[in-house]
């Protein structure tokens, strides 16, 4: 579905992904992990259009999107929810949502998707006069997800959906993730929180610095030595 | 459902039209003199002013400190041409001209420019309204410093109206589209917008057009109404004083514009009388209203009927309380 070329990316001079490659198949579910400033957030931010990269090519079934528009990407169907929520924060639940749903003109479509989103977040349907920034942490994360989710993205990319979210909120997180998933969206992951990523991932990519030093199934790298030792503090 | 917003809608053209003709028959019975329609007509020029500029700044939140620039242009252009033919058809001619200039620079300076953020957009902004001065300063058609002398007064009430209301009724509308809506995401978060797949540089273009179109126009109605215009009159002062006012109205409240044009016109009028400490008040007076109104009068609201209703019911719900 995904397929990335030795993808590099500068910001003016420093060199921000030194060739990376990685693939991401229909239906699955593929995270990143690493430590900050690995690239995590640069690859994802390429990959739906917002960042440039200096070399090496992206494809999307089978379309080569390296010099597509951001628009182009959310209609041909990757949609990203952005590190730290990114909502608009003065306009209210539902217009959020409209707005993620922008690049649709099927009103009635949009209307059923909406519905749809209050039906897997009921907490948003109660909010959705209130202005989105007044949420709560987890529930502008729901908010986040579902207006990613108004564009019916067939890869939904997502950037630490559990920063900054207490445990039992990152638990309930995930599992809207796999439920996502389950009904056929693929969903490609970036995540510091490591061990709860592994375990819901199809396949898994390390980065480090700019590239990606290990990859794996999720349960193989949940295996691995070196992963025990750096991400999941065993 | 239909019929009811037809109604309303209805009102709003009725009540527009009986706006005008008061106006007009106080101006025909001479109730309404000279200084008073100097006034009027500063307070309507700032309104289309503030209310577009607030398009620019309060809804797509791009912060630009050169609206005196756009101005300029409509003013320059409407003078030169009913200076040459002096009539009422040339002065619409002129204004229209004069807004589309403003608009196409307005173009031209949005494109590179808007790839800049906040305060490095205020600066770009600044200097492009400073060239604009400065080729008005140096050209022979302008006069350059000496100014021109228009000595035709086209600027009436009907015309002020229109134009005002034109503009309120167009940026409104804008507003609230799905393009107004679009303008406002980028506002609140520019990388959210164009993760949503919004083109935000499409959108902050089409702000600085509309805004300089109409800034263009309140400037035509100016050098058609006040006789006299320099290049100084555009400098960044003035740039100012038009972002005081969207300001002090709200960031993003078209109604709070129009009321902080009406408040500062009526502030700086009644301290015409103190004319050593004018400007001393006024400052105050600014200073305080931020510190106790930091978001501006109207916040990011809109003055509607139905503000007034449910502050109604919230007063009927406070004394059904006490009872």
């Amino acid at each position: 579905m995904l397929e990335i070329n030795n993808l590099n990316v500068h910001f003016g001079v420093i060199h921000a992904l030194k060739g990376i490659s990685l693939k991401v198949e229909e239906g699955e579910i593929v995270t990143l992990i690493g430590a900050n400033g690995a690239g995590k957030t640069t690859t994802l931010r390429t990959i739906s259009g917002l960042k440039k990269p200096t070399d090496g090519t992206i494809f999307f079934n089978g379309n080569d999107i390296t010099s597509a528009s951001p628009q182009d990407r959310v209609r041909m169907g990757i949609s990203l929810a952005p590190e730290g929520r990114r909502i608009f924060s003065s306009l209210t639940v539902l217009e959020n949502l409209e707005l993620g749903a922008y690049l649709r003109r099927d009103k009635a479509e949009i209307k059923k998707d909406i519905s749809m989103v209050y039906e897997r977040f009921p907490i948003l349907k109660d909010r959705r006069k209130q202005a989105a920034g007044t949420l709560s942490g987890g529930e502008q994360q729901m908010l986040a997800i579902g207006r990613a989710l108004m564009s019916r993205p067939k890869l939904l990319c997502l950037d630490e959906p559990s920063m900054g979210l207490a445990p039992l909120l990152v638990q309930e997180i995930f599992d809207i993730i796999q439920d996502i998933n389950r009904k056929g969206t693929t969903i490609l992951l970036v995540e510091q929180n490591a061990s709860m990523a592994l375990q819901i991932a199809n396949r898994a990519y390390v980065m480090e610095t700019g590239t990606i030093s290990l990859s794996g199934t999720g349960a193989e790298l949940m295996q691995s030595e070196e992963i025990k030792k750096a991400y999941l503090g065993g | 459902m239909n019929k009811l917003a037809e109604i309303k809608g209805i009102k709003k053209w009725f009540a527009l039209l009986l706006t005008y003709v008061i106006v007009q028959l106080l101006v025909s019975l001479n109730i309404i003199n000279d200084y008073i329609m100097a006034t009027i007509t500063t307070i309507c020029i700032n309104i289309i002013l503030a209310v577009s500029l607030n398009l620019i700044t309060g809804f797509t939140g791009q912060f630009s400190l050169g609206h005196a620039g756009f101005m300029s242009i409509g003013a320059y252009t409407c003078a030169i041409i009913i200076m040459r033919y002096p009539s009422p058809l040339s002065f619409i001619i002129g204004l229209f001209l004069g807004a589309i200039l403003a608009a196409l620079l307005g173009f031209i300076v949005g494109l590179p420019t808007l790839r800049l953020r906040g305060d490095y957009l205020a600066i770009a902004t600044l200097g492009m309204a400073e060239i604009i001065r400065f080729v008005f300063l140096n050209l022979d058609i302008t006069n350059g410093a000496a100014g021109l002398f228009v000595g035709v007064q086209y600027t009436n009430w009907l015309w002020l109206y229109v134009f005002t209301a034109g503009t309120v009724i167009l940026i409104t509308n804008f507003v609230n589209s799905s393009h107004g809506r679009a303008c406002i995401s980028i506002r609140e978060d520019e990388i959210a917008a164009e993760a949503m797949g919004i083109n935000t540089t499409k959108y902050k273009v089409i702000a600085f057009i509309i805004g300089a179109f109409c800034a263009g126009i309140a400037g035509a109605l100016y050098a058609s109404y006040f006789y006299f215009i320099k290049p100084d009159l555009f400098g960044f002062l003035k740039s100012i004083d038009i972002l005081v006012i969207v300001v002090l109205g709200g960031l993003g409240s078209i109604s709070g514009s129009i009321l902080a044009a009406f408040l500062l016109a009526i502030i700086s009028s009644l301290l015409q009388s103190f004319p050593e400490i004018r400007m001393v008040i006024y400052s105050v007076l600014l200073i305080v209203i931020m510190l106790f109104r930091p978001q501006g009068i109207m916040g990011s609201k809109e003055l509607s009927l139905s503000a007034f209703k449910s502050l109604g019911s919230i007063f009927e719900r406070k004394n059904g309380g006490e009872r």
